[in-house]
């Protein structure tokens, strides 16, 4: 059993990236996740793990300190909330292009443009279909939980490194500012310049030795021939991740008739729904997406061939419903679709999501 | 004596660095970029750091300097070269990082990232180029640009009414804190190179000292998008650049005191 701590998910992350040997965070604040500085400028890492932390001019530089980073075959990260992160399209664009291994936090608040400093989901496009210029994905976690907060910044590093891809934790303030219980990782210590040379020395600017050519980390080929090959490439990368990592929870499945399907804050407040439906004899289930893209595509449309309904329930004007839906349609299934869900920083209530629940599906 | 009896390795006064790599320069006869490679290649070289370099290339003629000079780079955002840098040095504080940036990355999209890492001190050489255009799009006005010059986007001359006045960008580095040796050379003379060359070593040599950011402006031609011949652009330049980008040291901390 490791540490227990009482802990709010914007501390956890800051906490869970130095305890599993995260060599370097670069950010600039921003409500509702400047904790997560805060916490690294009080941890010192510096002085324990010899972790780098360093507040930037702006959010595109710290990007680009992560680019730079990133491309020496370093574990390192960055984090903010939604108009940071719009500002941070070029740079993860330019890292997915140079197929660099990093983490990237998006603690989401309401949008559009300045916006609200509440929680928000509307940042899933962004996250899911691209968001800068390209053909390119991310790989992305939704925590629901401050245990997964913690989770997730080992399991994204993993899978960023496995796949040479950037990797997104996408949650949003109110899991950032929730407190909650969470166990805590044993510190790991950071990789060595040999660990990095094995895992990295190939492609990586670890400096240019006698025993190999020069490495080159650039998204840049002027030849389109060449350049329609490196996305072919890429594409291949994608299909294999969307092959392998799909990860998703379900709850209370087995005798579904009905189901829902929410991600992070949304799922907790359906799970509140799904109490309160099953206490009405209604046999819902529901399905969370953990890795957004790749999204349980196949999963949600062996459910929708035997369920009367689904229902789905986000914090923005209705996304993931568009996943659903292409997910049901690939299952050859008509069964209907519905959303539901609050906007601008705005938490559906569980008692909303029962009302549309039952005027959506039950049409009562 | 013949001529085989000269050709002889001991009676060699110059050859091409090693680390200049053996493929065709896309740079346009004429250009700065060129002996500034030869410049930064020889310095590592002479300096034993091939190893522990890496460089930083920009968006703009420069991008692929990674295909001249035999050292790891990366390539960066435009304007961004600085912060990428920023990344590299500090998680790899036994490197020596250097940013190599034309006047349209460095002084104009990312004026931002360069006064940051150097008001930072960052421990980095930043090679600036400052032709006062934007060669590689086509010519068009650059914040270098002079008053008066013509360019694709100031058919007409360069106004203040208009464009507003030249960026003195290296005079504003030179005053902040963070940089250790702010210098403004050239290369368009046997003599220059030289000059030039002691500057880059020395900048290269702070940064293995570890003495916070070494800037070198060097003050170029661009014949192509100024429309004239390499022997007219230097003139020009001369005439014209100097006048504006007064050539020599602005700052050197190690003469303090």
């Amino acid at each position: 059993m490791g540490e227990l701590r009482l802990m709010k998910g914007n501390e956890v992350l800051a906490e869970a990236a130095v305890r599993c040997g995260c060599d370097g965070y670069f950010g600039y604040p921003i409500t509702p996740q400047s904790e997560v500085m805060e916490t690294l400028m009080e941890l010192k890492p510096w002085e324990t793990t010899g972790m780098v932390v360093l507040q930037a001019e702006s959010e595109v530089a710290s990007i680009n300190m992560v680019y730079g980073a990133a491309a020496t075959g370093k574990r390192v990260m960055t984090s903010s909330s939604s108009p940071g992160i719009s500002l941070m399209q070029e740079g993860i664009s330019y890292i997915a292009g140079a197929e660099l291994p990093c983490l990237i936090v998006n603690v989401q608040r309401g949008g559009p443009g300045l916006g609200t400093i509440q929680p928000s989901q509307a940042d899933y496009f962004q996250t899911t279909k691209g968001g800068g210029h390209g053909d390119y994905r991310l790989i992305t976690l939704a925590p629901a939980s401050v245990q997964e907060m913690h989770d997730f910044v080992e399991l994204a590093f993993n899978l960023a490194f496995k796949y040479r891809n950037p990797a997104m934790i996408l949650t949003d303030g109110a899991l950032g500012q929730m407190m909650e219980k969470v166990e805590l990782a044993d510190q790991k210590p950071r990789w060595t310049r040999e660990e990095i040379l094995a895992k990295s020395g190939s492609w990586a600017t670890t400096g240019r030795t006698p025993d190999r050519q020069r490495n080159i980390v650039t998204s840049l080929e002027l030849d389109s021939e060449k350049m329609e090959q490196n996305n072919i490439r890429l594409q291949a990368k994608y299909q294999q991740i969307e092959e392998n990592e799909v990860r998703y929870e379900e709850i209370l499945c087995e005798d579904a008739e009905y189901l829902m399907v929410a991600f992070g804050t949304s799922s907790r407040v359906c799970q509140k729904a799904q109490e309160v439906l099953r206490e009405q004899g209604v046999k819902v289930g529901l399905l969370r997406p953990i890795t957004l893209w790749p999204f349980p595509s196949r999963v949600i449309g062996e459910k929708a061939k035997s369920v009367k309904g689904i229902l789905v329930v986000e914090m923005s004007a209705g996304q993931m419903v568009e996943d659903v839906k292409l997910a049901v349609f690939d299952a050859c299934c008509c069964v209907p679709v519905a959303y539901t869900g609050r906007m601008g920083g705005i938490l559906p209530s569980p008692g909303e999501v029962v009302e549309a629940f039952e005027q959506k599906l039950l049409k009562r | 004596m013949e001529i085989q009896d000269i050709i002889k390795p001991e009676n060699l006064v110059y050859e091409k660095s090693k680390l200049q790599v053996n493929v065709i320069s896309h740079y346009c006869p004429g250009c700065s970029h060129g002996v500034v490679h030869k410049i930064v290649s020889e310095v590592i070289d002479e300096l034993g750091i091939q190893e522990k370099t890496i460089g930083v290339s920009p968006v703009g003629c420069a991008v692929f300097a990674y295909n001249l000079i035999d050292i790891d780079w990366q390539e960066a955002a435009h304007g961004r070269a600085p912060a990428v840098a920023t990344g590299i040095a500090r998680t790899n504080p036994d490197k020596v990082v250097f940013t190599y940036q034309g006047d349209g990355d460095l002084a104009s999209i990312g004026a931002g990232e360069i006064l940051h890492a150097c008001n930072r001190g960052e421990n980095l050489v930043v090679i600036f180029i400052n032709n006062g255009i934007y060669g590689m799009t086509g010519g068009q006005m650059a914040p270098t640009t002079l008053l008066g010059q013509v360019t694709a986007t100031t058919p007409y001359g360069r106004t203040v009414e208009l464009n507003g006045y030249p960026l003195k960008i290296t005079e504003l580095i030179a005053q902040l804190p963070g940089v250790h040796y702010c210098t403004r050379q050239s290369v368009h003379t046997a003599a220059t190179v030289r000059k030039c060359k002691n500057a880059i070593r020395k900048a290269f040599q702070n940064v293995m000292d570890k003495k916070g950011t070494s800037f070198v402006e060097v003050t170029s031609t661009c014949n192509s998008g100024w429309k004239m011949t390499p022997v007219q652009a230097n003139e020009w330049m001369v005439e014209h650049m100097f006048a504006e980008y007064p050539q020599g040291d602005l700052k050197d901390n190690d003469k303090k005191g």
